[in-house]
């Protein structure tokens, strides 16, 4: 397994948010985790990439446990993350912002070459790359968020809601986008709340409620699963 | 990767602030657009002026700039200082966006330490020359600045902001109440930096101010160019992402904490070195040369000129400085100006928080980011 989550539990001052979690992303995979509002998506998010301390539970990567290791050598080993929100450096261009992405590694070669590749994946961010991020578009900022994680060349992505507040056709776009970039190589935890896309491009999938993960399936098994249509289809 | 300018934005809006915008706009891109070698010439120009503005010969041509209440080359050199501890703080605050009550704390523990090691009311009885101790004042701002920072760094939010204020109280009450520090009695004749002239006459003396503001003019030079060099680096680009947005810095890779302490400890040395050149300069160190409010007024200054922006710094802290000496000897309705100068900066700074948030000079990244900060609150209302 790539990435092993061992019973985690996590706290913000006094309110538990996570309640012993456990789930595993293999290597190649794309693994949803969905759930509602408030479900504690974003924390697990926190706490695989180390910006928020685990109360208990382990955090194994690539076999080895990271769950004290500082965030940004959890970068250098391998993790990226695209935070909920964007999140992107909004005095930045948008070069400086993907350069931002690639500031663990020093490989100038390889990094030329993955910026022709973010460049290539999305061309709006090509057309605007000397425009300084913050008069971004959301769906631009969204597209960035993602490109710029991908600058750490990681062995596994983490994308946090990133079809948030976008159009449809955007929406499509940016799912189509994350299947090519796990095609190409990386493994994917995706979070997200738009559930029927998420399922229908995820290889597994897990179903978070109030900090519990309450179920979990391949993608299709939950996109079938009448209790997760309820919930998070929309469909009775 | 390389700064480059951002094509203006067209505004929506058409007001004074806009034009004026528009209008500093206009001037800077000409400056950008401008040959290298008419950039040059005209930086040479502008350092040849300060070089030549403390002599009489030059200055008396300058209509009401000298000030007419204190002596002039007096308070340029008063002036540089804050310059110097400007261009320091706005390491801290501006490049890194740690926000540092107590900056002055760090200026006092400068020329505390020259004035305990050369002092002969010292204690100590050291009577080290001043050149020697100067390095070990910087240190030792340095020490207490990552001491100060250690514990607060790690955590988010306000603690800097109190702790730091804390600390410059603190410093100021040892130096108000210890024996040690000697409080109002505090230390004379602290030695002048080394160096004669031909005939054998002291450069830096007691009486001529000018050596002491060339000598500070000199470092402040090197002291931008070091920065200058830092912002252009990894360092620099690592402070920008953690004023910009911490958690995304760390989120990729940026190891935030030392980062943070290492703008922390360089902004603190910067102000033990200003701290060493006033106390080698003044002779005389005592408790009543640390209030609290020069902390406010520093802090003023960059935020005034542009935080993030050196020559913001720089402008700012001139124009501050220059401003309070500026206002002796001049009297409003019977009263000297002087009095009333905390009720003008408050005012101003109220202005610019209202009008121009980002400064008078400001950085164009940090024009972005309040930009994004001001979107942030209307989606979050
Ligand atoms: N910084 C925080 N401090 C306190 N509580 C928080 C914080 N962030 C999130 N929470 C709480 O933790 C729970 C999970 O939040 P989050 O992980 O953001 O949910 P999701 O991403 O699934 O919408 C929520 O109840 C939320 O209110
Ligand atoms: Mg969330």
């Amino acid at each position: 397994m790539l990435l092993e989550i061992d019973d985690v539990s996590l706290l913000y001052g006094r309110i538990q948010a996570l309640h012993g979690i456990s789930l595993t992303v293999g290597e190649g995979e794309i693994v949803a985790l969905i759930g509602a509002n408030g479900a504690g998506k974003s924390t697990t998010m926190r706490a695989i990439s180390g910006i928020r301390p685990i109360a208990s539970g382990a955090i194994r990567f690539e076999g080895e446990d990271i769950s004290k290791l500082r965030a940004d050598l959890r970068v250098r080993r391998g993790l990226c993350q695209a935070p909920e929100g964007r999140g992107i450096f909004p005095g930045m261009t948008v070069l400086e912002n993907l350069d931002m992405g690639a500031y663990t590694r020093r490989d100038r070669a390889g990094i030329a070459q993955d910026l022709n590749r973010v460049l290539e994946l999305f061309p709006r961010l090509a057309e605007r790359r000397k425009q300084a991020g913050g008069t971004l578009s959301g769906g631009e900022q969204q597209m960035l968020a993602v490109g710029r994680a991908l600058m750490s060349r990681p062995k596994l992505l983490l994308l946090d809601e990133p079809s948030m507040g976008l159009a449809p056709m955007l929406i499509q776009q940016i799912f189509s986008i994350i299947t090519e970039i796990n095609e190409q190589g990386t493994t994917i935890l995706l979070v997200e709340q738009n559930a029927q896309q998420a399922l229908a491009r995820a290889h597994r999938a897990y179903v978070l409620e109030t900090g519990r993960i309450v179920k979990s399936g391949t993608g299709a098994e939950l996109l079938h699963d009448p209790s997760v249509k309820e919930a998070y289809l929309g469909v009775a | 990767m390389t700064t480059t300018v951002n094509p203006p934005t067209p505004e929506q809006q058409q007001g004074i602030g806009t034009r004026l915008r528009h209008g500093r706009e206009a001037i800077a891109q000409r400056w950008h657009d401008a040959p290298r070698w008419v950039r040059w010439a005209a930086l040479v120009a502008l350092i040849a002026f300060f070089y030549a503005l403390p002599n009489k010969e030059f200055y008396q041509y300058l209509g009401p700039i000298p000030t007419t209440g204190s002596n002039f080359t007096q308070v340029l050199f008063t002036v540089s200082i804050y310059v110097l501890l400007a261009v320091g703080l706005n390491i801290v605050v501006g490049f890194a966006g740690l926000l540092d009550l107590g900056y002055f704390g760090f200026f006092a523990v400068g020329a505390y330490t020259v004035a305990v090691l050369t002092s002969p009311s010292s204690n100590l009885k050291t009577l080290w020359p001043w050149l020697l101790v100067v390095p070990i004042a910087i240190a030792l701002t340095m020490v207490s600045g990552v001491m100060l920072g250690t514990p607060t760094l790690r955590l988010r939010g306000d603690y800097l902001a109190l702790v730091t204020l804390g600390f410059a109280e603190m410093i100021r009450i040892a130096a108000v109440s210890s024996d040690f520090l000697k409080g109002q009695r505090g230390f004379n004749q602290i030695p002048h930096p080394p160096g004669k002239y031909a005939d054998g006459k002291p450069f830096f003396g007691v009486l001529d101010a000018r050596p002491y503001y060339w000598l500070v003019l000199t470092l402040i030079i090197l002291v931008v160019i070091g920065v200058r060099n830092l912002t252009h680096s990894r360092v620099g680009r690592a402070w920008i992402s953690i004023r910009e947005d911490e958690d995304a810095a760390q989120l990729m890779g940026v190891p935030t904490f030392k980062f943070k302490l290492w703008a922390f400890a360089s902004g603190a040395a910067i102000a033990g070195l200003a701290g060493a050149l006033f106390a080698g300069k003044q002779n005389f160190v005592n408790s009543q040369n640390f209030e609290l409010l020069n902390s406010i007024i520093i802090l003023a200054a960059v935020i005034l000129g542009g935080s993030g922006n050196i020559v913001g710094a720089i402008v700012g802290g001139g124009l501050v400085a220059y401003m309070i000496e500026r206002f002796r000897g001049i009297e409003l309705f019977g009263v000297e100006l002087y009095e009333y100068r905390f009720l003008f900066f408050g005012l101003v700074l109220v202005v610019m928080m209202i009008f121009r948030p980002q400064g008078l000079i400001p950085n164009r990244r940090r024009a972005a980011e309040f930009k994004d900060r001001r979107k942030e609150v209307i989606v979050g209302e």
